[in-house]
């Protein structure tokens, strides 16, 4: 695995740790389809919740929500559909997208923030 | 959390105050900027970013809005840069609301977080003291100029770091190379002295006449007669100005973009080329409006040399100024209006080859040649111009006589003359919202308190019922009387004064 993906893997881990922390059910994780993956399903009340994890050690290169892009805010909505399309048979139920964003330099303690239903 | 701040919307010579408002919302980072800015006041969503973490105050990682309000206004340029960081920073914490709260920020910010200095900045905080502001924070580079507003406090900056550290932020002083203007080595104004004018002692009296009375003056005459050189001469006739024309003069010249180390106290002359556009001289532009040379020439000169090469069009956009005292520009989305109170100075050849009526060279132009070349002169624009006068060429005996130690007029007498008959005028005008005679309407005049004598009046009384004179002519020829009267110190004109003022506005009508 490489550095980066590792430092990934290990957001995401936090992340959910995090979400639980926050009271949110875990539903499954890296789910995948062609169009692309969800890091988080969760429910959160009635509501599901997609989680989208960024980590950076650092923000030399802007915020890790920086990264959090129009477009890849639009794929998430469209990912939505398609999980609902595969787990739900189709029915669809109000969701909404949470965004983690996580610092965690390579020494020291990492710094989670948690957005709630960004558009 | 919301922080509000101010900062003004220049319009021409008036100003609004705007409302700078931030919020900081927990949501994806995004800068937005609403209330109508225009491209480069866009642009500061991005200057301020960069300054802000240049200058080791980083914006937070959030969703950031900005409102300028009254929404409804149009703004433009890239002086909002600091009201925008201020409130920004100020919502994320770092200096207190009401720190900001009324105080009026002027300035654009450069990458490395020093303040610019701006375009503009006395009418700016002069708009805002009228609307009841009196506290402000403007660049380093306009310190001159803002400190001659007074009654106001003005704090100068040289960073967004300094104006925080100013409103309280827990920030330790970085000093920094503030950026000024350059500043132009002080050219001495060497306008010439009146003495230098050689013959045309018609002329010379005229120029005086018409920098006592404030009135308009068209000199007609073939090259090389000398009236570019007594148009030059008039501005040191004018007496000083008062702090309010002062005030304007300096503004107009601030938003012009001129460096300025002082307020001006003499009155400006502008001398547009005759090729100029109808925006160049009332001035325009379709989002920032600029004074013309018209609104710069406010209580001072406006020389239009060779006048009749002027398209027309462009000088009957004088009439509005001429009429009114104030040049409005209209356009889609705003109107501007600029003061337009100059006294006006025509020069005109009297035909295409400018030779016509000289007694040396013949005149080569057609008749038909020679009244067009005139009439782009309007009839309505010539109306307003009391002083119609003809400047002939320099004889040879002249320059004799010159050289024989003929008395002749110097600037210096010639202004405590000027000074002299204005001081009379602003006496008997005192009562009026007029201060020179030039102002005054002809029913004025003509009232029965100031009636002149019928023996005095015969020469116009009798040029009226001959239809060689319109009414609108006797007044301007009363007019001129006075002043003639005003600089002999006589009470009233006399029969001499009004022979005088005929020949002053007849000498061109042949």
């Amino acid at each position: 695995m490489r550095p980066k993906d590792e430092l990934g893997r290990r957001g995401e881990d936090l992340a959910a740790e995090h979400l639980t922390g926050a009271g949110l059910t875990l539903v499954e994780r890296n789910w995948r389809c062609p169009a692309g993956e969800i890091d988080i399903v969760a429910v959160d009340g009635g509501t599901l919740v997609l989680v989208e994890v960024k980590t950076r050690t650092s923000t030399a290169y802007g915020h890790p929500f920086e990264a959090i892009t129009p477009g890849k805010l639009r794929r998430l909505h469209l990912l939505a559909g398609s999980w609902f399309e595969v787990r739900e048979a189709g029915r669809r139920r109000p969701f909404r997208v949470d965004v983690v964003g996580i610092i965690w330099p390579t020494l020291g303690d990492p710094n989670v923030q948690h957005l709630r239903g960004v558009s | 959390m919301v922080a509000r701040t101010l900062s003004v919307a220049l319009l021409g010579m008036s100003g609004a105050v705007v409302e700078v408002e931030a919020h900081i919302a927990d949501a994806i980072p995004g800068f937005q900027l609403i209330g109508l800015p225009d491209a480069a006041l866009s642009d500061a969503k991005d200057r301020v970013r960069a300054a802000a973490a240049n200058d080791g105050c980083p914006l937070p990682a959030k969703k950031i809005v900005v409102n300028l309000s009254p929404a409804a206004l149009p703004k433009q340029g890239s002086t909002y840069d600091l009201a925008i960081a201020v409130a920004v920073l100020s919502a994320e914490g770092l200096v207190a609301a009401e720190a900001i709260a009324s105080v009026v920020h002027l300035g654009e910010l450069s990458l490395d977080g020093r303040v610019r200095p701006m375009q503009g900045v006395l009418p700016a905080i002069v708009a805002a003291r009228a609307a009841g502001y009196t506290r402000f924070v403007v660049p380093r580079g306009n310190e001159a100029e803002a400190m001659l507003v007074p009654d106001v406090e003005i704090t100068t900056v040289s960073s967004l770091r300094d104006t925080l550290i100013r409103h309280g932020a827990e920030l330790d002083p970085e000093p920094v190379e503030p950026i000024t203007l350059p500043v132009p080595d002080a050219v001495p104004v060497d306008s010439g002295d009146l003495a230098d004018v050689v013959g045309n002692p018609d002329a010379v009296e005229a120029l005086v006449v018409a920098a006592a009375g404030g009135h308009h003056l068209l000199m007609l005459g073939p090259p090389g007669a000398g009236k570019t050189m007594l148009a030059h001469r008039l501005p040191a006739l004018l007496p000083d100005l008062d702090p309010e024309q002062s005030l304007v003069v300096t503004s107009l010249s601030s938003l012009a973009g001129q460096p300025l180390t002082g307020l001006i106290t003499r009155p400006p002359i502008e001398s547009p080329h005759h090729t100029s556009s109808a925006a160049a001289l009332v001035g325009g532009g379709s989002r920032v409006i600029r004074p013309g040379a018209a609104a710069r020439a406010a209580h001072g000169v406006l020389f239009l040399d060779e006048a009749p090469e002027f398209p027309t069009s462009v000088l009957d956009s004088l009439r509005q100024p001429l009429e009114s005292g104030t040049i409005s520009i209209h356009r889609a989305n705003a109107v501007a209006h600029f003061p337009g109170r100059f006294q006006l100075v025509l020069a005109a050849n009297p035909c295409p080859c400018g030779q016509y009526g000289t007694s040396d060279i013949p005149c080569t132009c057609t008749p038909i040649g020679r009244r067009r070349y005139l009439a782009r002169l309007s009839g309505p624009l010539l109306d307003r111009v009391d002083l119609q006068l003809r400047v002939n060429r320099v004889t040879s005996s002249a320059v004799r006589l010159r050289g024989e130690g003929a008395a002749h007029t110097t600037t210096a007498i010639a202004r405590s003359r000027v000074v002299a008959a204005r001081a009379v005028a602003r006496e008997r005008l005192s009562a009026t919202p007029w201060k020179t005679n030039a102002e005054v309407p002809g029913a004025w005049f003509r009232a029965p308190a100031r009636r002149l004598a019928p023996a005095v009046t015969a020469p116009i009384d009798r040029a009226l019922e001959r239809g060689t004179l319109t009414m609108r002519g006797y007044d301007r020829v009363l007019r001129v009387a006075w002043t003639l009267a005003d600089l002999d110190a006589a009470s009233a004109p006399t029969a001499e004064h009004l022979g005088w003022a005929l020949y002053l506005r007849k000498s061109v009508a042949a």
